[in-house]
């Protein structure tokens, strides 16, 4: 079987985890994305490629909620986005420099705010919550390093630490921003290493947005599945065993 | 030394005690956020509240509360309209603050230096009540939402992808703000006011290496500046305002040699 057909057949029993419907998305009368149509189904990986300005980072925005769509409607899990609760199904790490370099925050800190979600306002932070944050720290391999403060550590480190803070809650969903911008080659290839091995074998869905083209084709195939303007979709389906196995869910450990 | 033990000292000292735990509390978070400056905006915008009150015979401090009220919503608005300007918004309603004040002062009483440079001394029971409430609500709310808060300064779009009501809490935030500089302003008063909330964070943040270290140093911070400032200037008859804001400095110049010296 050629891997294309398999990935179709994959795609066809598998729920839609983000789904866009005739999306548009203006700014000052200037049509950046128009009428776009688009699905990530449970447990692809979704590569999305785009030069700068091509609009994919309006585009993440707008599926994660940052922005509104000026036409169209976004559906999360099967539900408007509009009326989406369930935020920590959804892991999301942001473009490495998103935050202030000097800020005093230990890297426990950081990875512990995974959880600080609209269903934890109101609630402590208890031994449950402790222990979700020392497993996430043991996947990454960052327990050691838990005291430092975030900006003290080399770009790879910071990357563990914001990945840590996303899988944190065990999400469906992983959106990466650029993960790897201005990071060392090994450094990255090792990151890139791990997400895939994630999405291999663990049950989740991926979405991750690059610049790196190389990288991409290497990993999600030659081709890509779609295209919004100058914006890929690069898609790979991870698994062919019968979907009807729900017990596929097993810990990030 | 008997200035010590008088009852209007004694009133100063829990004022500044009070004001040392919000003024810092908050100051943490705007200086995080890169919004040191809203605090003068705020400040300037009160001592216009202030000099009103004082023109039509009502509280000046509620007065001069609902004042920076309205002006932290008028900066958020404005915050919106020029999106890339940040400092923007500041300036327009800065200067808008310092023009009301001047038009009210000449209305009514005349300029009042007690505005502009705090009137600890003066502090009645009445106002040490409002000041004490004040200081509830803040610590309340910010003890509520402090890892909201946390997330929200570290990074807003994280903030806002885990379902947290963004907005909402920047409105919070920026009233939570109007409220201690509007109290803030009888210690030390309006020019001096943002000392007090950016210094402390300003210090803690050569210090600390956690988020809850540095709230908790600048606390600490505020509070020795304010307890040793009321008191130099009780016994050498110095201006209470001018000598907590120079004693921060001074702390602030310690931590910075300090820190050199640790590196070396």
């Amino acid at each position: 079987m050629k891997p294309d057909n398999l990935t179709a057949s994959a795609r066809a029993c598998h729920d839609s985890i983000i789904e866009l419907v005739d999306v548009s998305f203006a700014y000052k009368d200037k049509e950046i994305i128009s009428n776009f149509s688009f699905k990530v189904k449970e447990r692809d990986f979704v590569g999305v490629i785009g030069s700068n300005g091509a609009g994919k980072t309006t585009l993440l925005r707008m599926m994660v909620g940052l922005l509104s769509p000026t036409g169209g409607e976004i559906r999360l899990f099967g539900q408007p986005i509009r009326r989406f609760r369930d935020w920590d199904r959804i892991g999301y790490v942001p473009q490495k420099n998103s935050f202030n370099p000097l800020f005093p925050a230990t890297v426990r800190e950081v990875v512990m705010s995974g959880l600080y979600n609209n269903k934890k306002l109101f609630r402590r932070i208890g031994k449950a919550e402790q222990a979700k944050c020392d497993d996430a720290l043991e996947v990454m391999r960052i327990g050691d390093i838990a005291g430092k403060r975030i900006g003290e550590l080399s770009g790879g480190q910071q990357q563990r630490v914001f990945l840590a803070r996303a899988l944190i809650n065990k999400p469906d969903l992983l959106i990466l921003d650029e993960p790897t911008v201005g990071i060392d080659a090994q450094t990255q290839e090792d990151f890139f290493e791990l997400i895939f091995h994630m999405h291999a074998h663990h049950q989740m869905t991926f979405l991750m947005v690059s610049h790196d083209v190389e990288m991409i084709e290497d990993n999600l195939g030659d081709e890509p599945l779609d295209r919004c303007g100058a914006i890929k979709f690069y898609v790979k389906h991870s698994h062919d065993q019968d979907c009807s196995i729900s017990d596929l869910q097993h810990s990030i450990n | 030394m008997e200035i010590l033990t008088a009852e209007f000292f004694q009133n100063a000292l829990i004022g500044g005690l009070l004001i040392g735990i919000t003024a810092p509390l908050i100051g943490i978070f705007l200086v995080l956020r890169r919004l040191s400056m809203i605090g003068d905006t705020l400040a300037h915008v009160t001592i216009a509240g202030v000099a009103l009150g004082f023109l039509i015979d009502a509280n000046p401090i509620w007065v001069g509360l609902a004042f920076a009220v309205l002006a932290s919503f008028a900066i958020e608005k404005l915050r919106k309209a020029y999106k890339a300007y940040a400092e923007l918004s500041i300036a327009i309603i800065m200067s808008g603050g310092v023009a009301l004040a001047s038009l009210f002062f000449t209305l009514g009483i005349g300029y009042n230096t007690d505005v502009l440079f705090g009137s600890i001394y003066t502090l009645s029971r009445e106002d040490l009540y409002t000041v004490g409430i004040v200081t509830l609500v803040v610590i309340t709310v910010v003890s509520i939402f402090f890892k909201e808060f946390f997330l929200l300064t570290f990074e807003e779009d994280a903030a806002a992808v885990s379902g947290l009501p963004v907005k909402l809490f920047n409105l919070l935030i920026t009233v939570l703000t109007a409220l201690v500089i509007s109290t803030a302003i009888k210690i030390v008063g309006a020019l001096l006011v943002s000392a007090l909330i950016t210094i402390p964070a300003a210090c803690s943040l050569l210090i600390a290496r956690s988020f809850k270290s540095s709230v908790i140093f600048s606390v600490i911070i505020a509070e020795i500046a304010v307890v040793i400032g009321l008191i130099m200037a009780g016994i050498w008859n110095l201006a209470p305002g001018a000598t907590i804001v120079l004693l921060l400095i001074a702390m602030l110049i310690i931590t910075l040699v300090g820190k050199k010296g640790l590196r070396v």
